[in-house]
């Protein structure tokens, strides 16, 4: 068993494509029309066959309330792996991303925190090598 | 009822606001990694969201909404209390 796909909820898939691929960098994989909404997913450059995430729509009720409660409590809705939080938050910043955290070393880990603009905040994080 | 000498009598809110010192306007995410990443303190976020519930209610915290996020703040005012309460002598402050 692997794990091959992975979602985020979003408010507007076409504007969620624009944002994965444009601003964070990720390519589109599949994009398979089913009616009002299409099976699309992004992946990274840096994996093209690796595992896709899910641009999934938040049309469901209980969905709403859920990215908001997490909104409000800061809590990402996922995070990926970079290999430098600082330059990230740099070069994103410069397109206009907000950062709910900019970059924090809690040691083993650097990350940030920013918002997708489609109702959801992704975390970004470098592990750091033991020295 | 919570009073200050109360709400600073307890470790894991006396990290929350040296964690708040550090960096102003931070979400209850934020400040949980703290406490779990600096200080292994690995409490749940409704125990921390009380423990920040206390500090607010004393006004050491303040909070305030950021887009649809909401953000702490210390707030040292009620402290003023403590030192007209019980003055320092001057020239006898360290650091």
């Amino acid at each position: 068993m692997r794990i091959n796909v992975t979602s985020v909820f979003v408010d507007d898939q076409q504007k969620a494509l624009r944002f994965y691929t444009e601003v964070l960098g990720f390519r589109k994989k599949t994009e398979i029309p089913l009616g009002d909404v299409s099976w699309l997913t992004v992946v990274s450059p840096e994996e093209p066959n690796g595992t896709e995430l899910l641009l999934e729509p938040d049309t469901h009720p209980a969905v709403k309330p859920y990215k908001a409660a997490l909104v409000e409590d800061g809590i990402p809705a996922t995070s990926f792996a970079v290999a430098d939080v600082q330059a990230e938050y740099a070069r994103l910043s410069s397109e206009g991303v907000r950062f709910l955290q900019p970059p924090v070393d809690h040691g083993t880990v650097v990350t940030a925190v920013l918002d997708d603009t489609c109702g959801n905040l992704i975390q970004i994080a470098e592990e750091k090598r033991p020295s | 009822m919570n009073d200050i000498y109360r709400a600073l009598a307890d470790p894991t809110r006396r990290t929350l606001m040296d964690e708040l010192c550090k960096r102003e306007g931070q979400t209850l995410f934020e400040l949980c990694a703290r406490l779990a990443m600096a200080h292994g303190i690995g409490s749940t976020r409704q125990a921390v969201s009380q423990h920040l519930a206390v500090l607010e209610d004393v006004g050491l915290v303040r909070t305030e909404r950021q887009g649809r996020s909401k953000l702490h703040w210390f707030d040292g005012t009620p402290l003023q209390a403590i030192a007209a309460r019980w003055p320092i002598p001057r020239g006898k402050t360290k650091s």
